[in-house]
């Protein structure tokens, strides 16, 4: 008896299987909940806005969560390859489940594009990373753009504060290799943990070294103790945050101590303020008010413009690899990945992507720019 | 480092210790009269900040809902059975004090603006919703287990802990908060930049130990509690209840937990998960007294408050590190002396 419903089921589910053979499946992994969930949630919302058809066939987007797990990402990537036989992979949401994400699509050669940040889901490329393309700024893009700054205003000593997690120990690395680029020295180098609640003696240490600059990497509200405490202490010279600070929640923790606050972001945070010149802005500005019609006015993340811009990628290159096979294939996933590989000047929320088979991530620095905090709110630097 | 460096980082390490201290003297308090390695202290201390700052913030603390829970839990406890043995008036008290006084403090939500009131009600408020939780707890949890051996206790802790962070995350949010100072007073004494809430720290500490001296040495209740604590099965027969004895143990750290929240809200961003530190740092400084000893918890809480300030110039990447390592040598120590701690018993 449940050998004959089992056999029922598979039947059904091929004659689905082939019913559905036109259109393009993209099989999409994010974190809608557990600690992640800040950045997956947005990227939820923006799926559902994400274009129904691409170059005349219609686009079945499928979603799986999950939850901020690395094990569950794999799991969920190879579920969407095997069961649903879609065209694309989107996801996930974080670095480490990206990362393990890589195998299933190289093994099964299907493209896969990210939404998270580390540059490593990209680079160095090799064999099984040619089938990967990822749409978040990279953090020496950003890391640059702080770099800039500072040698425009003749920053020439700066103090280092960073978690004492990943996140303050990459950008060390990445900000420590530009530095000595651009001949700026790094005179004190301290660390910080998010849920610490003094950071004096760090302030001290990182006062007694008389920087032209303090730059503080830390994401989130954590990132506003350092701050508070050279503040307090005396400290009157420019701080530099990272992107990682860029919410609301931060100015509200941060207060006047945070006035003059000086760090890199994505163009859509700032979409309404760019001038009409950057290349950027309309297309930002494109999907922040469509995502705000949505979800209400002033929810847009620069971690849904992720996923929009993944969109915006697969609209680009999936009508060129159209022509070469029919979804459903391996000849068209393998088409797909060529087209993705070959997009020049797309313009996405996030910036400007031009691919390479060195490059599957191609953002320049039309990718970022600087913001001021000033009068308690975010504010375009000229 | 020159000696106006280390002025500031003793001063930073003493303000921090007197929190410490704080939650080590509740830490010892409860193991001695109740056996429980009392866990969720520092949900307690996150508990009581966050209640401030949302109530600074302009809305009614969830905290309220998650006592008037409790309250009916233990209404229906112990109601039920005061009604079985035939005490209407018992059972009308435990209404009162755990039925209606939640209600009471939800209905004055309900009718007094939050916003309006002054810092002073506000903390006020704070400590009437965090504290009583305390109390309820042990009625709830511990009281039906109160002659299970240690690691039961133990365990019991650790589980409500989890479940009071994930309350937490879901009351307050993930997201930080700070509360207004209570005085904006700083004054400059040689390098020192003395702030007046790192006074109130101080001197609200200071001032909490001398009065549980006294509530120990000349009170009823406090002596009751010591009875306890020293012989369990003796104060029974002496007429003291291990039930009142218990609840009242965590009334008093509740309140501690609830109160240190309250002064160190200001200085510090409090995040729903960030009691658990301070609390682990509190329960080293208990370790540093065996537990068992008030004094020796106390400068051992002062110890790991300087040690963190000074190990956070000197190597911050390992801050952590040093801090916690103190309790090996501790530990050490105390396993080379356990000999005279069995006959002490």
């Amino acid at each position: 008896m449940k050998l004959r419903r089992t056999l029922l089921a598979t039947i059904g589910l091929a004659f689905a299987a082939t019913a559905a053979q036109a259109e393009i499946k993209v099989g999409v992994v994010l974190s809608a909940t557990g600690p992640a969930a800040s950045l997956g949630i947005p990227e939820r919302n923006t799926v559902s806005l994400l274009p129904a058809t691409i170059g005349g066939e219609p686009v079945r987007y499928i979603v799986l969560d999950d939850a901020s797990d690395t094990t569950t990402a794999v799991k969920n990537a190879r579920k969407l390859v095997a069961e649903d036989k879609v065209d694309v992979l989107v996801g996930s949401t974080t670095s480490p489940a990206s990362l393990a994400m890589i195998d299933v699509a190289a093994e099964t050669q299907t493209p896969m594009i990210s939404m998270a940040a580390s540059a490593r889901i990209v680079a160095p490329m090799d064999d099984k990373k040619r089938w990967i393309f990822k749409t978040p700024q990279n953090d020496k893009q950003m890391a640059s753009a702080i770099i800039e700054h500072m040698s425009a205003n003749k920053v020439k000593t700066v103090s280092f504060i960073g978690f004492a997690n990943a996140y303050g120990e990459g950008w060390h690395e990445q900000f420590k290799q530009l530095a000595e680029g651009a001949g700026i020295r790094i005179v004190a180098n301290e660390r910080f943990n998010p849920a610490d609640t003094s950071v004096t003696g760090q302030a001290l240490k990182l006062m007694s070294a008389k920087p032209d600059a303090v730059f503080i990497a830390g994401s989130g509200t954590p990132a506003a103790l350092p701050q508070k405490t050279l503040r307090e202490r005396g400290y009157k010279g420019p701080v530099y945050q990272t992107h990682g600070v860029a919410n609301n929640d931060f100015l509200r923790i941060c207060g006047k101590d945070c006035e003059g606050t000086l760090l890199p972001v994505g163009p859509v945070q700032m979409a309404r303020s760019l001038p009409d010149s950057n290349p950027v802005r309309a297309s930002a500005l494109a999907y922040v008010e469509k995502y705000e019609a949505a979800n209400g006015a002033g929810t847009v993340s620069s971690f849904g413009a992720y996923a929009w811009d993944a969109g915006v990628l697969l609209e680009a290159a999936a009508p060129n690899a159209l022509k070469a096979a029919k979804p459903g294939t391996a000849e068209f996933r393998a088409a797909l990945r060529d087209a993705l590989e070959s997009v020049k000047e797309v313009a996405g929320a996030t910036g400007i992507y031009s691919m390479s088979a060195d490059d599957h991530l191609g953002l320049d620095e039309r990718s970022r720019v600087m913001i001021e905090i000033r009068n308690g709110t975010w504010s375009l630097l000229k | 480092m020159d000696i106006s460096i280390a002025l500031i980082l003793g001063q930073d390490g003493i303000t921090n210790g007197a929190i410490y201290a704080l939650l080590a003297l509740a830490l010892v308090l409860v193991f001695a009269v109740t056996r429980v390695i009392f866990i969720q202290q520092g949900e307690f201390v996150a508990y009581g900040a966050l209640t401030l700052a949302m109530m600074q913030g302009g809305s009614v603390p969830a905290t309220v809902w998650l006592l008037l829970a409790m309250g009916v839990l233990v209404t229906l406890f112990d109601g039920a059975a005061a009604l079985r043995s035939g005490q209407a008036r018992k059972a009308l008290g435990v209404a009162g004090w755990n039925l209606a006084y939640p209600l009471a403090l939800a209905g004055l939500f309900a009718v007094v603006p939050v916003a309006s009131l002054p810092l002073f009600a506000h903390v006020v408020l704070t400590l009437a919703i965090v504290v009583p939780m305390g109390p309820m707890m042990y009625r709830l949890m511990y009281q039906p287990i109160a002659s299970a051996p240690v690691l039961i206790l133990l365990i019991v802790s650790v589980a409500l802990h989890i479940a009071m962070v994930g309350l937490g995350l879901l009351f307050f949010g993930a997201e930080g908060q700070r509360t207004p100072a209570f005085s904006e007073a700083s004054f400059d004494l040689g390098p020192l930049l003395i702030t007046g809430q790192t006074l109130w720290v101080l001197v609200v500490s200071a001032l909490l130990i001398v009065a549980l001296y006294q509530f120990f040495e000349r009170t009823l209740y406090g002596k009751a509690l010591r009875a306890t604590a020293i012989n369990r099965v003796g104060a029974q027969l002496m007429g003291i209840s291990p039930a009142l004895a218990g609840k009242l143990t965590f009334l008093l750290a509740a309140f501690i937990g609830a109160l240190s929240g309250v002064l160190i809200a200001p200085i510090t961003t409090i995040y729903y998960d960030t009691g658990f530190l301070i609390a682990l740092k509190g329960f080293v400084a208990a370790i540093i007294g065996g537990l068992a000893s008030y004094p020796l918890a106390a400068l051992g809480a002062l110890a790991v408050g300087l040690l963190e300030a000074f190990a956070s110039f000197w190597a911050s990447a390992y801050k952590e590190v040093i801090v916690f390592t103190l309790i090996i040598p501790v530990l050490l120590w105390r396993s080379l002396s356990t000999h005279h701690v069995e006959e002490e018993e």
